[in-house]
Parts: structure tokens; sequence; C-alpha cells
């Protein structure tokens, strides 16, 4: 019985991982419509300007926001220097940028700072958050800071003009246009964002995962599972999604023996697979009904 | 860094030949090797270079049985594609007599079959798996340090003599690496394996953490934790476990007890009191300050490799099994073929290093190509490893 709450409990951290990263999959399939396979490597270089400036000796509490802010100036600027010339050009055009991102952030990264891993600290502490507790400070804090995240994504989604104007200029670009809104920045801004939530992301979970060129590359994969099962277009239902993608993997790992370890991270897959084929919006998601 | 780093990398690209004048060409002897100085592993490319340092120092004493070293040395980027297009290179091209310290389990797997057939002798692989000690199937094959299985059984001695009714969980890599130390463990526990071993868990290398894994192992009851993994896993594991309070003798295989690299991300703290095994000389341990053969060590590092890291196990390393080369061409003598070579590689006895740990010595024959096969615990004090007790031998034959 115990190992069985500790799991759950270990599987609701994990998931407080994937589901940060699902929210900025999500922010970045709400501006483009698209999943960004460079999400992670971004989110990784992120963190590791992060880990540079902490290196330099500057508070934490400094670099938290300042590394917000380059990520977010970052992200914009990819899209205005990369996507908007191709704005127009097929699908697979921009599949294959993504593609090439992700191999020039991942190569940067491993020319820059090399391939051994970086132990970046954690602002809420190491530790259990009680005596005996069976959750650590750092992962209550992360899973605070992902419901903190997603509370002002829902309210900047919902309340404010720039938040409702993205979101007519994803789903309906035409008449967005009309009405007087610059879908062309409001993806920019978009790709700004995404970028920003993914170094929020790769910040909390670099103390648990040791900070190294690939330390993303599975961890996007569960962030998608995350977002598809809880909805692309619904940031609540990425977060739940994520959550439930982290104690299911361990659940099933633990206590199903034939998954053991080699048959975990295909859970991820496998309920990517089964959520498109049962619900394809996802638990919480709109279904997008196109016109033609 | 950067300066450094594009140096390497520039270096790398085109190939290096070293020392060899022209007068001596005609009998100079080939020595043809691989390793990764781009790419994820290029930390391992320091082996390559010291060697190549000290063949330099070598030829400019006059080389080794009267010849002069021509040593020709590759960048694989660790990749088994690059490996076993360098290798025909290497043969078919560059004619080289031996090949030495090719390094990586997946590049020489790659290449194993071919160099057998070419019957090149495919000597002293800078890898740890048990499969280069096989002189029926691949007579051409030999390892130098000690493998992973040896290693499995060195602690498995060790936990058997010295842990009170010892019950064993172990956290593994699932791969050849892994498996090895598993095969190890579990023969030198012989009949006593399945009750020992209490809980086994495997880990993908594409697995985000290990914690769910460390949680399942503890609950297993067992007060032995064997962490056989990578570098960011084993620091992850060790983190952990100390985390959720896990009081067990943790264990901690060799290819992870960098203290930069895995110690120091995992905290010091949590670190403290674990356990591995050595059979190299640590460069920075000061118990070796005064040893001449360190200082001699240094000395050709600071003449002949002054770029070259002396903090760093791998130039160690490079340098040790480097002189165990220089001992076998000698053994060889004068004008030795390829097979001669081989003879001499295969057939040491008791023969001393000056790098590794003393009572450690290097002994092979025809049917045992496995070099070094006898280690020391070390524990880690929150600051460095110390060593313990006596030298533990798990000679296979």
């Amino acid at each position: 019985m115990e190992l069985f709450i500790q799991q759950i409990v270990a599987g609701v951290a994990t998931g407080a991982i994937y589901a940060c990263v699902a929210l900025a999959v999500v922010m970045i399939y709400q501006a483009i419509h698209h999943l960004n396979f460079a999400q992670g490597e971004m989110a990784m270089f992120s963190t590791y300007i992060a880990w540079q400036m902490l290196q330099w000796g500057l508070p934490y509490w400094v670099v938290f926001p300042l590394v917000i802010l380059v990520s977010f100036v970052g992200g914009f600027a990819i899209e205005r220097i990369v996507f908007k010339p191709i704005e127009n050009a097929p699908v697979l055009s921009h599949i294959v940028i993504f593609i090439a991102l992700f191999a020039i952030f991942n190569s940067f990264a491993g020319f820059i700072w090399d391939f051994t891993i970086k132990a970046v600290p954690s602002p809420f502490g190491d530790g259990p958050l009680w005596e005996g507790a069976m959750i650590g400070k750092h992962q209550a804090g992360m899973i605070g800071v992902t419901l903190i995240v997603l509370l002002l994504l829902w309210g900047f989604f919902t309340f404010t003009r720039v938040g409702l104007a993205m979101r007519a200029a994803a789903v309906n670009p035409e008449s967005a246009r009309l009405v007087g809104i610059r879908v062309s920045m409001m993806t920019a801004l978009g790709w700004g964002m995404a970028s920003a939530i993914g170094a929020v992301a790769g910040m909390l979970i670099a103390p648990v995962v040791f900070l190294e060129p690939n330390m993303m590359l599975s961890i996007l994969l569960y962030g998608f599972a995350g977002a598809v099962l809880g909805g692309l277009t619904s940031p609540l239902g990425a977060v739940i999604g994520g959550f439930i993608v982290g104690v299911v993997e361990n659940l099933a790992g633990t206590y199903i023996p034939v998954i053991g370890g080699e048959l975990k991270l295909p859970i991820a897959l496998f309920l990517i697979v089964a959520v498109l084929l049962v619900k394809p919006a996802g638990l919480l998601g709109r279904r997008v009904v196109q016109r033609v | 860094m950067f300066n450094r780093r594009s140096l390497m990398m520039a270096a790398a690209s085109a190939f290096v030949l070293t020392a060899a004048g022209p007068a001596a060409a005609q009998d100079a002897i080939k020595i043809g090797n691989t390793m990764p100085y781009s790419g994820p592993a290029s930390a391992y490319g320091q082996i390559g270079r010291t060697i190549e340092a000290y063949f330099n120092k070598l030829n400019a004493e006059g080389g080794v049985a009267g010849r002069q070293i021509e040593f020709i040395t590759y960048d694989d980027a660790y990749s088994p594609p690059k490996a076993v297009e360098q290798t025909r290179r290497l043969i078919e091209q560059d004619e080289v007599d031996v090949l030495f310290q090719n390094l990586g389990t997946p590049s020489n797997t790659a290449i194993q079959k071919y160099v057998n057939a070419k019957k090149v002798p495919h000597l002293f692989l800078a890898t740890g798996a048990a499969k280069w000690n096989m002189p029926d199937k691949f007579p051409m094959t030999t390892g130098w340090q000690p493998s992973y299985q040896t290693e499995g059984a060195i602690y498995a001695k060790w936990i058997q003599e010295n842990v009170e009714n010892p019950k064993i969980a172990i956290l593994w890599q699932n791969d050849d690496f892994g498996k090895d130390y598993l095969i190890g463990m579990k023969e030198a526990l012989g009949e006593a394996a399945d009750s020992l071993i209490v809980a086994e868990a495997p880990y993908e290398v594409a697995q985000p953490t290990v914690d769910s894994e460390v949680l399942s192992l503890k609950a297993s009851g067992a007060n032995v934790f064997f962490i056989v993994a990578t570098p960011k896993f084993a620091a992850q594991a060790i983190k952990k476990s100390h985390e959720i309070g896990w009081e067990a003798e943790r264990f901690l295989s060799n290819v992870s007890v960098s203290v930069g690299a895995v110690l120091k991300p995992a905290g010091f703290e949590a670190s403290k009191g674990v356990i591995s095994a050595a059979y190299l000389k640590e460069a920075t341990d000061p118990q070796w300050a005064d040893d001449p053969a360190m200082a001699e060590w240094r000395a050709f590092m600071d003449e002949y490799y002054p770029d070259g890291d002396q903090a760093s196990s791998f130039t160690v390393f490079g340098y040790g099994v480097a002189k165990t080369m220089e001992h076998v061409l000698e053994q060889a003598g004068e004008g030795a073929d390829a097979q001669a070579i081989l003879e001499a590689a295969t057939s040491m006895d008791h023969v001393e290093n000056p790098m590794l740990l003393p009572g450690i010595t290097m002994t092979t024959g025809p049917t045992d190509f496995a070099p070094i096969e006898a280690m020391q615990l070390q524990r880690f004090n929150g600051e460095t490893w110390e060593l313990f007790g006596e030298i533990i031998h798990a000679e296979s034959s």
C-alpha cells in the first residue's frame, strides 16, 4: 500500500514535468495549429542560459524572469526570421524547419556547454516538503508553478484583448484579419509565449532530471501525450493530461509485470493513439470543425 | 573553451599522423585506432591524444625494439558506421599492422567480425564489455580494463563477505552494459543469487527519470542498492535514494564514478558513502602525490601533452594503456610481425603497470584475453574517493 501511494505521488511529481511541457505545447498549438518538434530543445536551451547566468553569480529570482524574457524574445525572433518568410508554404516545409531547429539547438548546446550533466539548483530547496513527506519541496513547488502558469494562461486567453485576438487569429485567420487583427503578429506572439513557458518548464525540470542537451527528448514525447490526452485546445486539459500520464506510467510500470521497464515509454505513445481513436478532441478539448 | 573545442574538431576532421620521419618510415610499425574526437562522447578523445603523445615520446627516444611507431588515429564520432568506414580505411589503405584501443562497445562490436576475418590484431579495446574475452570465436580481439562482468563479480564477493544478511536490489540500464553487470554478479553469487537478489529494475535510456524504479526497489526491503547506470541516471538514483532516506549500502558502477560529472550534480551530501571499484590510480588522490610513477606521468604530460587535463582519469588511462602496448612491442622483439605482437599481447604474465593500483597486474593466456581482472573498492567520503580493503580478484580462468 505504501508503495502504491508513493508511486502515485511520484507519478504526480513527474506528471508536473509533463504538464509544464504540455502547456507549452498547447500554447504553440493555439498559435500555429502545429506541434513544434523543437519545443523541447528550445526549452533546454533556455535552461542552459539560466544555468550560465547562475554560474555567473546572478541570484535565482533575477535569472528566472530574465530567462523568461530572453526566451520570449528568442521565440518571437525565430518566428519572424524563420517562419514569416514561409508563411504560406505547405505544412511539410514547416516540419522540416522544426526538425532543423531541433538539431541546431541540440548541437549548439552540446558545442557551447558540452555533454556532461549539470546540476541546476531548485528555487524551492532540496529534501522532502516536511519531515517524512513523500513529496519533495521542489516537486511541490513545481506543481504550484504549473498551476500558476495555467491560471495566468486561462486569464490571458479569456479576459485580455490580445488573448482573444490570438485565439481568433488561430481559429479563423481570414475573419480575424477582416476585423483588424494583425494575424501574423499574433503568431509571432504565440511563439514567444510558448518559448517563455518552455523556459519555465525547463528550469523546473532540470533540478530533477539534470541538465544536458538531450534532457527534453523523451519529456517532450510525454508532454505531447499529456496535451493530446487533455485536449490540444485546452490548457487545463493539458495539465490534467500531463498528471494522468505521469501516474499511469508509474503504476503500469510497477504493477503490470509485462510492462516493467521496457514498455514504459510506449505507454505515452499508446495513450496518444488511444485518445486519437476514441476521443480525438481529448478530455477537455473543443472539437474543431472547419468549413471547407 | 570555444577555441579548444573548435581546434580539437579541426584537428580531428583532418586526420592526425605523427612522428615517424621519412627515413624511419620503412620499418615503422603501424598502429591504427579510432576514437570519438567529435560529437557527444568527444571527452574520450583525450585518451587518443595521450596515447599519441606517449608514442611521440617513445619515437623521440629512439622507438621500441629498434622501430619507430606510426600511430594513425581517426575520428569516428562514437558512431558505429563511421568506425566501420575508418577501420576499413586503416586496414585496406593504411595497411596498419595492428589496431589498438579502439573505443566504445558499439563501435568495436561493429568491426569485430571484419577485423577478425582480416586477421588484424585488435588489441586492448577501450570498453568494458565482456565479449572481448572470447579467444575461440575472436582470436584477434582482446580487452584491457576490467570487464563489467568482472566488476559485478567483485562487488558480489565483497557483499557476501561483508554485509550481514544481504538483500540486494539492482537498478540496471537495459542494454548489454547493464546485463554484463547482472551476469557478473549472479555468477559470482552462484546458487545464492536467487535468494540474495530481492529486486531488479531495468530502465531505458529514453526515460526522463528513474525515480519510480528507485521507489519500487526500496519497497523490496533491500539493504544493498546496486546502481548500474550511466552518469545521468546514476546521479538521479543517488539523489533519489538519499532523498527518500533509503539506508542501503549503495554500490555504483565504475563508469559513473566521476566526481565532477556525477557525484557533484547528485550532491556531495547525497553521494556520501557510495562504494565503487577502481583499478587505476586517481590523478587527484593525495596519496599518490609523491608516487614516482605519477611524477613520471606528470613530467610526461608537461612535456608531450601540455594541453592535457592532469585531473582527468582519461589521461591516466591513456598513459597506462600506451605503456602496456610498449611492453607488448618490446616482448614481440625486433622485426615482429602482427602474429608475434598478438602472441606477446596474449601471453602476459603478471606484468606490472605504473598506473595500476599496487597489487594489480596484467595476465593473459591462450584462453584468457582479459588483462586486468582485479580491483580495489573505494568509498566516497563527501569530497573524494577513498580506497579501502584488499585488492579483490575475480580471475575468470
